[in-house]
C-alpha cells in the first residue's frame, strides 16, 4: 500500500512537469512577454521604454531558458523558465501582474471558497442519492419516468439560470437573503444560504440520473434476486444491498473532486460576490493577469492529481476485491 | 453580381459536416445491421419529437451560414469599379429582413408601442414634456395604441393560427401519404396508424412537436412584422432576431468542437490500445497531463493567448466577421483539445478488448497489415462509441459556451450567442422596472435546444450502446413483471 502510494506520487512528477511545460509554452512561447506587455499597457501609444519597464518590474526581461550572461548555476536559475515555472513546485507563486503576493491571496481566499464548496458537495451528494434511490424504489412506474424527465429537464438548464433565478426569487421577490456579498460570523450563514441551495439544485439533474443508472445496474444482479427470493423486505434489499454496493462507484467518483473543492466555483462565486479562489480566477482572467492564471492552473493540476491518488486509495478501502500493488 | 459570397471557415466546416452526415445516412440505409439501432431510435416518440426540433434549429443555423457581402451602390458611376460592403450578411438575414428593419433607442417590452424610458418630447408649440415616446419601428400602424394594441395583437393571433394549422395539416397529410404508399394502404388508415403509434417510425412524435412549434412560431413570425415580439435590448435591437442568430453560434460550438477533437481521439485511442507498450504509455501520459489541468483554466489560458495572437495580427482578417469567426473556430479548437481525453480513454479501453478477439487474431494470421486491421476491423466496431459521444457532448458544449462567454473567454463580444445575450441581460433584472425579456428569450431557446439534444442523445445512446440495453424501458417492465 505504502509502496503503491509512493509510486503514484513519483508518477505525479512527470505529469506536473508536463503541465508546467505546457503552461510555460502557452504563456511565454506562443506569445512573447512583449505581446503581454503591449496587451496590458494598451495596444496604442506604447513606447518601447514602457514595455521594457513593465517587463523588468515583473521579471519578464530575462532569457527564456538559458542566461549566457549569468554566473555558474545562475545561467539556468536566472531565467524566466526557472523563476516563473520551476519555482511553483515549491509553491512559490511570486507576485501577480499588479504586484500582489499570489500565495498570500490564495491562502486568504481558500476559506470562503471552501465554505461554499464543501456544504454543496456533501449536501448535494446526500440529496442526489436520496432522489435516485427514490426513483429506483418506484422503478418502471410513472413516478420513475417523471423523475427521469425531471432530471433531463434540470440538466438542460444552464447553471447561470439557476443562479439568476435563485437571486431573483429569494432575494428580490421574497427578500429572504442578500443578493450577494460575504460577511463574518453569524452573518456569513445568511450570505451562504442561497449559493449553497443553488449549487445543490443545479447538480441534482445530472447526478441523480447517473446514480439511478448505478442503482439499477446493481438492482438486477443475482445476489439481489437471491436476497429477494429469501424474503428480505424490499427496503432492506434497497438499503442494505443495492445502496451499499452502488456506493462504490458513487464514492470513488466523488472522491476525485474533493481536493478541487478548494478552488471553489467560478460562476457561483462571481455571481454572489464571494471573495474566494473562483472569483479570484475570474478577476484574473478578466484583467488578463497571466501570473495568477498560471498559478491557478498549477494548483488545479496538483489538486486533481491528489484527487486521483485518493480515488485509488478509496477503492481499496470500500471495495475489498481491489488490491493495489 | 449583386453580392459576393463569403465562405467563412466555420461555414465550410459546417457544410462539410452536413455532407458527412448525409453520406452517413445513405450508407447506413444500405447496411441492415447498422440500420437496426436507428430503427429503434425512429420508433421512439421522444426521439422523433426532439429530432424534429433539432432539425428546425439546424435549418435556421444553415440559413444563417450562407454568408455574402452585399454590393455597395456604385461608388463612381460609369466605371466598372465594384465595391462590396464590409458587413457580412447571411441568407437568414434576408429572410429576417423585417426583424432588422431598424433599431429603437433602447429597451422596449414585448409587444410594446412605447419606449421603456421616459424622454423629453417636443410639442408642436415648442414646449417640452416628459413621456414615453412611441417606438419608431413597432406598432406604427396604430393610431391610439393603448386601446388598439390588444385587439390588434389578438386579431394577428387569430389570423396566424389558421395559417399554422394549414401548414401543419399539409405536412401531416404528406407524411400520411408517404406512410400509405409504403405500407400500401389508404391514406385514412395510414393516418389512423400514425396516431395509434402503429407505424415503424414514430411520426406522431414528430408531428406533435412540429404542430406545437408551428402554433408558437407562425404567430410570432407574422406578428413580428408589426411588433418587437420579444422586445428590444439595451441598444434597441430586436431580441427575437438576436435569439434566432444565437442558434448558429450554439450549433457551431456544439458540432465543430466534436469534429475537431474526433481525429485526435480516434487516432490516439486506437493506436494506444492496439499497439500497447511505449506508445500506450505516451498517449496515456498526454491525456493524463491534459486532463489534470482543470478544464476552465486550460480554456482560459488558451483563449487569453489566442486573443493576444488575434489582436496583434489585425491584417489577417478582411472583415470583422472573419475575425469573430476565427475566434469562434479557435474556441472550438480549444474546447476540442480539452475535451478529447474522455473519448480517447474510452476508445483505448475498447480497442484493448477488441484486439484480443478471434476475428482480429484471424486477420493477423492471414497477414493483414496493422493499419488495415485498425481501419477495417477495429474502427467500425468503435463507431457506436464515437457517435454516442458526439450526441452526448453537444448539449454540454452549448451550455459551456454560455458560461465561458460570461467569464469573458467565450466567443467574440460582437458575435451573437446565448452566452453574450445572458451576459448582457443578467444585470437587467435588478433594474426597476425590471427588464426580463432578453433573459427569458435566451433561456427558453437555449432550454429547448439543449433539452431536445439531451432527449435525442438519451435515445441514441440507449439504442447504440449494447451495455445500456439493461436500462431500457421495455426490459425494465419485463423485469418488473418477473420480479
Amino acid at each position: 500500500m505504502l509502496a503503491y502510494i509512493v509510486r503514484r506520487l513519483l508518477y505525479a512528477i512527470p505529469i506536473l512537469l508536463g503541465v508546467n511545460l505546457l503552461t510555460f509554452a502557452l504563456f511565454f512561447v506562443v506569445n512573447t512577454p512583449d505581446d503581454m506587455a503591449r496587451m496590458q499597457l494598451g495596444i496604442k501609444r506604447v513606447t518601447p521604454e514602457a514595455i521594457a519597464r513593465w517587463k523588468s518590474e515583473r521579471g519578464y526581461d530575462k532569457p527564456l531558458f538559458y542566461n549566457s550572461q549569468a554566473e555558474a548555476s545562475a545561467k539556468f536559475t536566472d531565467t524566466i523558465f526557472y523563476s516563473k515555472s520551476i519555482r511553483m513546485f515549491a509553491f512559490d507563486f511570486g507576485r501577480s501582474d499588479d504586484g500582489r503576493d499570489i500565495g498570500y491571496e490564495i491562502r486568504n481566499r481558500m476559506g470562503p471558497s471552501l465554505a461554499i464548496a464543501l456544504p454543496v458537495f456533501l449536501l448535494s451528494l446526500i440529496v442526489t442519492i436520496a432522489f435516485a434511490l427514490l426513483q429506483v424504489m418506484f422503478r418502471a412506474t410513472y413516478l420513475d419516468y417523471g423523475g427521469v424527465a425531471l432530471c433531463i429537464a434540470m440538466m438542460s438548464i444552464s447553471s447561470m439560470f439557476y443562479i439568476i433565478g435563485g437571486q431573483f426569487v429569494f432575494s428580490k421577490v421574497w427578500n429572504l437573503v442578500p443578493i450577494s456579498g460575504y460577511g463574518e460570523g453569524v452573518d456569513r450563514a445568511r450570505f451562504l444560504l442561497l449559493p449553497v441551495l443553488v449549487g445543490i439544485v443545479g447538480s441534482i439533474g445530472s447526478g441523480a440520473r447517473m446514480y439511478r443508472a448505478f442503482f439499477l445496474e446493481e438492482a438486477f444482479k443475482d445476489y439481489v434476486r437471491t436476497a429477494r427470493a429469501k424474503g428480505v423486505p424490499e427496503m432492506a434489499v434497497l438499503f442494505r444491498h443495492v445502496l451499499k454496493n452502488a456506493m462504490i462507484p458513487i464514492l470513488t467518483g466523488a472522491v476525485v473532486v474533493i481536493p478541487s473543492l478548494f478552488l471553489g466555483s467560478l460562476i457561483t462565486e462571481s455571481f454572489f460576490g464571494i471573495p474566494g479562489l473562483g472569483s479570484y480566477t475570474i478577476e484574473a482572467i478578466q484583467s488578463q493577469d497571466f501570473a495568477v492564471v498560471r498559478s491557478m492552473v498549477f494548483i488545479g493540476s496538483v489538486l486533481y492529481i491528489v484527487g486521483l491518488i485518493l480515488t485509488d486509495i478509496s477503492y481499496t478501502l470500500v471495495d475489498p476485491r481491489i488490491r493495489l500493488q | 453580381m449583386a453580392f459576393q459570397p463569403v465562405f467563412l471557415w466555420s461555414d465550410i466546416l459546417l457544410f462539410l459536416l452536413i455532407a458527412v452526415v448525409v453520406a452517413g445516412v445513405f450508407y447506413v440505409r444500405s447496411q441492415p445491421h447498422m440500420l437496426e439501432p436507428w430503427r429503434r431510435v425512429g420508433s421512439s416518440g421522444s426521439a422523433m419529437a426532439s429530432l424534429t426540433l433539432l432539425l428546425l434549429f439546424v435549418l435556421i443555423g444553415v440559413l444563417d451560414s450562407l454568408h455574402y457581402r452585399p454590393r455597395l451602390e456604385s461608388v463612381s458611376a460609369g466605371t466598372n469599379d465594384v465595391r462590396h460592403s464590409v458587413e457580412v450578411h447571411s441568407a437568414f438575414d434576408v429572410l429576417a429582413q423585417v426583424l432588422r428593419r431598424g433599431t429603437e433607442k433602447t429597451y422596449s417590452a414585448p409587444f410594446a408601442a412605447y419606449l421603456y424610458d421616459k424622454e423629453n418630447i417636443d410639442r408642436p408649440d415648442g414646449t417640452q414634456f416628459r413621456d414615453y415616446p412611441r417606438l419608431k419601428h413597432a406598432a406604427v400602424h396604430l393610431q391610439d395604441p393603448p386601446s388598439q394594441l390588444a385587439p390588434d395583437v389578438a386579431f394577428g393571433l387569430a389570423r396566424a393560427l389558421p395559417v399554422a394549422a394549414a401548414v401543419w395539416l399539409a405536412l401531416a397529410l404528406g407524411v400520411a401519404r408517404r406512410v400509405a404508399r409504403q405500407s400500401a394502404c389508404s391514406v385514412a388508415s395510414a393516418w389512423r396508424a400514425i396516431w395509434r403509434r402503429e407505424t415503424p417510425i414514430a411520426w406522431n412524435g414528430a408531428l406533435t412537436a412540429l404542430g406545437a412549434t408551428l402554433a408558437l412560431v407562425v404567430p410570432l413570425c407574422l406578428l413580428s412584422a408589426d411588433y418587437h415580439v420579444f422586445g428590444t435590448d439595451k441598444v434597441g435591437q430586436d431580441v427575437f432576431y438576436l435569439t434566432l442568430k444565437s442558434i448558429r453560434t450554439a450549433l457551431v460550438i456544439g458540432t465543430l468542437t466534436t469534429l475537431v477533437m474526433m481525429p485526435f481521439a480516434i487516432a490516439l485511442g486506437v493506436v494506444a490500445g492496439y499497439f500497447g507498450g511505449w506508445i500506450d504509455d505516451v498517449v496515456q501520459y498526454i491525456y493524463t497531463t491534459l486532463n489534470s489541468i482543470p478544464g476552465v483554466l486550460l480554456i482560459a489560458a488558451s483563449v487569453l493567448m489566442m486573443q493576444v495572437v488575434i489582436d496583434s495580427h489585425p491584417d489577417w482578417f478582411a472583415t470583422s466577421a472573419e475575425r469573430a469567426d476565427a475566434r469562434l473556430l479557435a474556441l472550438c479548437g480549444i474546447l476540442g483539445v480539452t475535451s478529447w481525453t474522455g473519448l480517447c480513454r474510452l476508445l483505448r479501453g475498447e480497442t484493448l478488448k477488441l484486439r484480443e478477439l478471434d476475428y482480429v487474431q484471424a486477420a493477423r494470421a492471414f497477414g493483414v497489415t496493422q493499419v488495415r486491421i485498425m481501419i477495417r476491423h477495429i474502427l467500425p466496431n468503435l463507431m457506436h462509441l464515437v457517435l454516442i459521444s458526439v450526441v452526448m457532448d453537444f448539449s454540454g458544449l452549448v451550455l459551456a459556451e454560455a458560461v465561458l462567454s460570461y467569464v469573458g473567454i467565450g466567443v467574440d463580444p460582437n458575435t451573437v450567442s446565448f452566452g453574450t445575450m445572458i451576459n448582457q441581460a443578467r444585470m437587467e433584472l435588478s433594474r426597476d422596472p425590471m427588464v426580463w425579456w432578453s433573459l427569458l428569450a435566451a433561456f427558453v431557446f437555449m432550454f429547448v435546444l439543449v433539452l431536445s439534444a439531451n432527449l435525442f442523445a438519451d435515445v441514441v445512446r440507449e439504442a447504440l450502446d449494447p451495455r445500456l440495453q439493461v436500462l431500457s424501458r421495455n426490459r425494465l417492465i419485463r423485469k418488473a413483471a418477473h420480479a
